[in-house]
């Protein structure tokens, strides 16, 4: 009598509709009982055709557009799209301004922080800690929406400065926001960073060395969690970021745990120069001389920021007409999710959960 | 010798629950009663559009110049135009605004040369139809209808 078991492979579609996968990613896995053979994205879900539309659009018509890629910190694509431009046309943005967008970039970074470490969280079922960041993220939205009346498509920054002043409250709120913040930060690594379950979902979890994150050209926090001191803000200032003082949290365990600890740091960080900006924001004009039709000269550009997820660039033709010419996004969640199949082979179901946790994706920004 | 005793007694998992009892006062709740108490929003708000009127005469104060129009980045605004042939100037003869297009991006507003147009705190914009979100020009001088809930 034979009685053995089944041991083929199994093929197992998860998402697009899986909570984990942070919106509508599809991953096809090759499963060896609980293991991950093999892994394939699936993406598209989302597309919209961003980068068609911003070749029939002016300029100017464009920039709502760019908040909804990135959705969580639409205040970073925003001001990727407003260098872009403003280097393209020869305009610089004011000092004040200046200021003012590093602060609001800032926000946005610790917005966007917060949203990843409550649904991670969530996801290894650590519940308590979504509805923290949740609460602490609901001050930085207010303050968005206090300044140019949107919570999270803001549309906070025009080519050449900004478009309205900062209001009267502005200094006030952020610094309650920044002096809360900081009690609250301890409060989150006390739930979380010494919790031995976190510490176990997470430590040697999906581990990408610096080498393979090179290879992936993988940016951001995954790159600095694997040793790799690389941060765009340093590596070539823009906005005014070389002013700050500020450090560049690297650590070197190249894993899922490594990455939620320099999140954290960065957060950190973050106030550190927030604090430092409103010390010093000048008086002045908050819009550069920008004409009322944009029409560069032909030619092309292409410049990058630190969004809070990796490098984001933003290369634009343009022909010398009303319209770019092309208009190509890099956006740092794409090509990290690259490297998920480099991390999740050979790792647990459960861990593929973690792992997409932490490069933090969203799937706005991969589809576009 | 003390890590292995911190995990018997399970004392990291004490210290995140003290987080957690630490709120519970009911003066930290942070939930909005939405249909019972409306949210305020803030001063610069973007939500429906309207179309001011001049307070004293009741005219409007769009001169027709069709510039929120050219603005708009998904062309959801028709302007029509007649020139008035006593005061060679342009008389608005109807305004529509596509809703069901619009995201609020605030082109629009800031292209008004008179402020004539402009996005306000109202939030509440659903409709049954389509064509209910296709704003003519008397809904954008009085507004939406105020909504009532009822059981």
């Amino acid at each position: 009598m034979t009685n053995h078991l089944e041991t083929s492979e199994m093929l197992l579609n998860m998402g697009p509709q899986h909570p984990s996968t942070h919106g509508v990613l599809r991953l096809v896995l090759k499963l060896d009982g609980e293991r991950v053979k093999a892994v394939e994205c699936v993406i598209g879900y989302l597309h919209r055709g961003v980068e068609k539309i911003g070749e029939n659009r002016t300029y100017m018509q464009f920039a709502p557009y760019v908040d909804r890629m990135d959705y969580i910190s639409a205040v970073s694509n925003g001001l990727g799209y407003c260098l872009a431009v403003e280097q393209l046309i020869g305009a610089e943005a004011p000092p004040r301004a200046q200021i003012v967008r590093v602060l609001f970039a800032e926000l946005n970074r610790i917005a966007s922080h917060l949203l990843w470490l409550g649904t991670s969280a969530l996801d290894l079922g650590a519940m308590t800690a979504l509805f923290y960041t949740m609460r602490e993220r609901e001050e930085v939205l207010k303050i968005f929406e206090n300044y140019c009346g949107a919570r999270l498509t803001t549309h906070a920054f025009r080519i050449g400065g900004l478009q309205y002043e900062l209001h009267d409250t502005f200094e006030a709120e952020t610094r309650a926001f920044s002096e809360m913040f900081k009690k609250r930060l301890d409060e989150y690594e006390k739930l979380l960073t010494k919790n031995p379950i976190w510490v176990e979902r997470l430590k040697g979890v999906g581990i990408l060395t610096a080498e393979e994150c090179k290879s992936y050209a993988v940016s951001g926090p995954m790159l600095r969690a694997a040793g790799v001191n690389w941060d765009l803000r340093k590596a070539q200032p823009y906005s005014g970021y070389e002013q700050f003082d500020f450090e560049i949290p690297v650590l070197h365990g190249a894993d899922s745990y490594d990455r939620y600890r320099i999140r954290i740091e960065e957060m950190r960080q973050s106030l550190r120069i927030i604090d430092q900006a409103l010390e010093r924001i000048p008086s002045g004009a908050i819009m550069a001389k920008v004409p009322k039709v944009l029409k560069p000269a032909p030619g092309e550009v292409y410049v990058s920021i630190e969004a809070p997820k990796g490098e984001l660039g933003y290369y634009i033709v343009s022909d010398g007409s009303l319209h770019p010419y092309r208009l190509r996004v890099r956006p740092p969640s794409f090509v990290n999710l690259a490297s998920l199949e480099k991390m999740a082979v050979g790792a647990l179901v459960a861990d593929v959960v973690a792992i997409i946790g932490t490069i933090d994706i969203v799937l706005g920004e991969v589809d576009r | 010798m003390l890590e292995t005793l911190k995990r018997v007694f399970l004392l990291d998992l004490l210290d995140g629950l003290w987080v957690t009892f630490k709120t519970q006062r009911t003066s930290n709740i942070s939930t909005e009663q939405y249909p019972k108490d409306r949210p305020k929003v803030g001063e610069r708000y973007r939500g429906a559009p309207r179309l001011n009127i001049n307070p004293d005469n009741g005219e409007t104060l769009c001169i027709g110049c069709d510039l929120c129009a050219k603005a708009c980045p998904e062309n959801l605004i028709v302007v029509g135009t007649e020139r008035n042939k006593e005061t060679r100037r342009l008389d608005l003869t109807y305004f529509t605004y596509d809703l069901s297009r619009c995201m609020f991006c605030g082109l629009c507003e800031d292209a008004c040369p008179v402020d004539a147009l402009e996005l306000t705190q109202d939030f509440e914009m659903a409709s049954y139809t389509r064509e209910g979100l296709i704003w003519d020009r008397q809904m954008l001088e009085e507004g939406p209808r105020p909504t009532r809930y009822t059981r």
